[in-house]
């Protein structure tokens, strides 16, 4: 046991030598995602500059950058924030502001005020990808087409079968209401009443017997393969990998899709600001947000949109965004915490 | 003391007074010695177990952060009674306090405390700041209470400023009585929450380790029995069978529950092949996959001290009690189980004492019905960042713990639990 301990001490003291030999600590979100911005972001950059990178992964939220933030052991650099949890890092002061002036302009010229789309450039962030939570179904589920819209994915009478949803309200309490008749523009003010939160949570009763809870998103395209489910709440990247890479018999639906964005933002208080600021000015060029079509994640700015072919960009949530409700990380922010309680006490009912 | 009592013994048996000192010298090196040996270990007792807990004990009371970001607002407050709106002071002094938070970019904890108390008023505190931040500070210091109305009427009603004066409280018994499923309410009583989840998570989680206790000494029990009963080769051979899954790692164990389990598994396949059932059987993600995977992680921890006790149980009583004429049954009931019993009492005690914290398992195969109060917690760690309520439920589960094993001496008695 002594032994093991010294092995372990050893373990870390050396751990924490290499990090230290590390110039710069990125964190994302791993899986083929992370790939992606490795082969587009990461690599040429580090050809680019010589500088050396840490590419980590984390699984979300801000409880990591909150615990760096109050021992004051700031560990990363720059970090992938989705524009949900975003709101409240930057607000609590553990993601520094952010110049926009500083971003070059796009490959065709345009400036990049112009160039990013309106949301993409946050005060204490830089869009990198728009991507979005849809539902799928197996194709051998249903005989003619399957469910078109989400009313069909909360009817069981004509859609019989296993729906698939991520544990946790977000998102799912949106789409309730819609399949309850709500216009999406008025989602997150009917959520913000007692009787709207209700009538959400009344609407996901209607199919409480019929779902079935995961916790990540990589588990939902093995839900729908296994035929744990016959549909599924994903993020849409996992399904088009699963159609693209596997030609996995799965269909996918765009209507009343709930899409966010994910930024590069830089911790507050690191020591390298100056050269996690030159990473996110290189990353969110033109050219390296195009390579983001390969997860089929939709890149921020218009020029780089151009850049796609015709038949990708039919796959990328920025071609579906008039069919689609933007996430509200205000809201989020607002309901999150009471929301994630009165959602545990239903599951438990 | 003992360096006295050594010196007389010295002179007693005709040593001079030197030896005895010299004596006296040693025994003490000895016993700085041995403590310098046991002190890495103290240490790391201290950093890994007492400081987390005791650190845990107090953030689950103590929670400063507001009461250190607007001092002065919470100074001017104090006489406000409320009802209705507050005194144009305070909101002047709260305009200025929040435009220096928006500066200092700290305005989005204070709007997550206040967050707590009245849910959908974070978004109020942090435009407002956000409005705030350009007015000037002569324009704050005479019109502040008007600027602040203008921003967002809601500084107008007095359910924000309750809010306020609530996170306010440095020292707060509020999260303990939320981890209750209780609120303070406005004449300082306490009532029922309108969400009710804690209690009853509280008390599925003690059923569900009760359950999978029983399940791994039903189990375990004829196992243990069996090894400490059978040749020293042959229980070495099964003990490779009880310890090789124990070293397995546990999301390799519990993963593969999810493979036999899941809808087209191993396990609904074999049904559905012999005709057992048409349907596949819903057993992932339930309750019932949360308690067979438990029991399959925590059977060695049962079957460990089980064995080592019986193992040391002397076979010759049994045979006394049988030639002595007493039927197998009643002479394993009154000879062989109350002499295995500490053995069944550590075994029992580890299985639910780990079970009752446990986290990754109910996580990954639980399901809605299948969660236990662990899974809350990290639900406030991690999403929800309300460490506070986090650290006060996890306070109850340790005092719950306790208050179980006080219950358990106090019957059984701790004396009796035995390892091996």
């Amino acid at each position: 046991m002594k032994y093991h301990l010294l092995a372990m001490a050893g373990a870390l003291a050396l751990g924490a030598q290499g990090a230290a030999a590390q110039d710069l600590t990125v964190t994302s979100f791993g899986g083929a995602y992370g790939a992606a911005q490795q082969e587009h972001m990461i690599d040429p950059y580090v050809a680019e500059t010589g500088v050396n990178i840490l590419f980590e992964d984390y699984g979300g939220g801000v409880a990591e950058m909150k615990a760096q933030s109050e021992s004051g052991n700031i560990q990363w650099d720059v970090v992938d924030i989705e524009v949900i949890d975003l709101e409240r890092a930057c607000s609590e002061g553990y993601v520094a502001a952010i110049d926009h002036s500083m971003l070059p302009p796009g490959d065709d010229g345009t400036p990049a005020a112009e160039d990013f789309i309106p949301e993409a450039l946050h005060e204490c962030g830089v869009g990198n990808i728009v991507w979005s939570i849809i539902f799928a179904h197996a194709n051998d589920a249903y005989a003619d087409g399957g469910p078109q819209t989400i009313a069909d994915f909360f009817d069981t009478e004509a859609f019989p079968g296993k729906r698939g949803l991520r544990k946790r309200p977000q998102v799912n309490l949106e789409w309730a209401l819609m399949a309850d008749g709500v216009a999406p523009e008025d989602v997150y003010e009917v959520l913000a009443t007692e009787e709207g939160q209700q009538r959400a949570f009344d609407k996901l009763g209607t199919i409480k017997d019929d779902i079935v809870w995961y916790d990540s998103w990589s588990q939902a395209p093995v839900l729908l393969n296994d035929g744990g489910a016959q549909m599924v709440q994903s993020a849409n990247g996992r399904i088009f990998a699963a159609i693209k890479d596997e030609g996995a018999p799965f269909t996918m639906v765009w209507d009343s899709h709930v899409y966010d964005l994910d930024v590069w933002a830089v911790m507050e208080g690191t020591e390298k600001m100056d050269q996690a600021l030159d990473f996110i000015k290189f990353a969110t060029q033109t050219v390296p947000l195009s390579g983001m079509q390969d997860v089929a994640y939709g890149p921020t700015r218009k020029s780089a949109q151009a850049l796609l072919p015709e038949d990708v960009k039919q796959d990328l949530p920025t071609a579906h965004l008039d069919a689609g409700l933007k996430a509200d990380g205000i809201f989020w922010a607002d309901f999150g915490e009471s929301l994630g309680e009165k959602f545990n006490e239903w599951l438990l009912q | 003391m003992a360096e006295t009592a050594l010196a007389a013994q010295a002179t007693a048996s005709g040593l001079g007074p030197e030896d005895a000192r010299n004596a006296a010298r040693e025994v003490r090196a000895q016993r700085v010695r041995a403590f310098l040996f046991v002190l890495p270990l103290l240490a790391f007792i201290f950093f890994a177990f007492v400081a987390p807990i005791a650190s845990m004990l107090f953030r689950s009371a103590y929670n400063p952060t507001a009461a250190e970001l607007v001092p002065t607002t919470l100074e001017a407050i104090e006489s406000w009674d409320g009802e209705g709106r507050p005194d144009e002071a305070v909101l002047t002094q709260f305009a200025i306090d929040l435009k220096r938070l928006a500066n200092d970019r700290t305005s989005g904890q204070l709007a997550e405390e206040i967050n707590r108390f009245l849910p959908g008023t974070s978004s109020v505190v942090k435009s407002t700041a956000r409005a705030l931040r350009r007015a000037e500070d002569e324009t704050l210091a005479t019109g502040g209470a008007a600027l602040l109305l203008d921003a967002n009427e809601a500084w107008g009603e007095p359910g924000i400023w309750r809010a306020l004066t609530q996170a306010g409280q440095v020292y707060s018994a509020s999260y303990y009585l939320t981890a209750l499923d209780l609120e303070m309410s406005r004449e300082g009583t306490i009532q029922q929450r309108d969400t009710q989840i804690y209690l009853k998570l509280y008390g599925k989680t003690l059923w569900m380790a009760l359950i999978i206790t029983l399940l791994t000494l039903i189990l375990g029990y004829p196992l243990a029995f069996h090894m400490a009963h059978s040749s020293t080769s042959r229980a070495n051979f099964l003990m490779v069978f009880v310890l090789l899954p124990f070293w397995t790692s546990l999301l390799v164990r519990t993963t593969s529950w999810i493979a036999l389990l899941q809808t087209n598994g191993v396990v609904n396949s074999t049904l559905m092949a012999l005709g057992l059932t048409r349907d596949p059987l819903e057993m992932l993600y339930t309750q019932f996959s949360t308690i067979i995977a438990m029991t399959h992680i925590l059977l060695p921890f049962m079957v460990l001290p089980l064995y080592s006790v019986m193992r040391g149980i002397d076979p010759s009583y049994m045979r006394a009690a049988m030639s002595m004429g007493s039927r197998p049954i009643p002479a394993f009931l009154r000879i062989y189980l109350p002499m295995s019993l500490p053995g069944l009492s550590a075994g029992a005690l580890l299985v639910f004492i780990i079970s009752v914290g446990y986290y990754i398992t109910p996580a990954l195969v639980g399901g809605t019905d299948g969660q236990m109060i662990s899974n809350i917690i990290a639900f406030h760690m991690q999403q929800s960042n309300n460490w506070e309520l986090a650290a006060a439920l996890g306070s109850l589960l340790l005092f719950l713990i306790i208050a179980l094993y006080w219950l358990y001496d106090r019957f059984v008695g701790a004396g009796n639990i035995k390892l091996g």
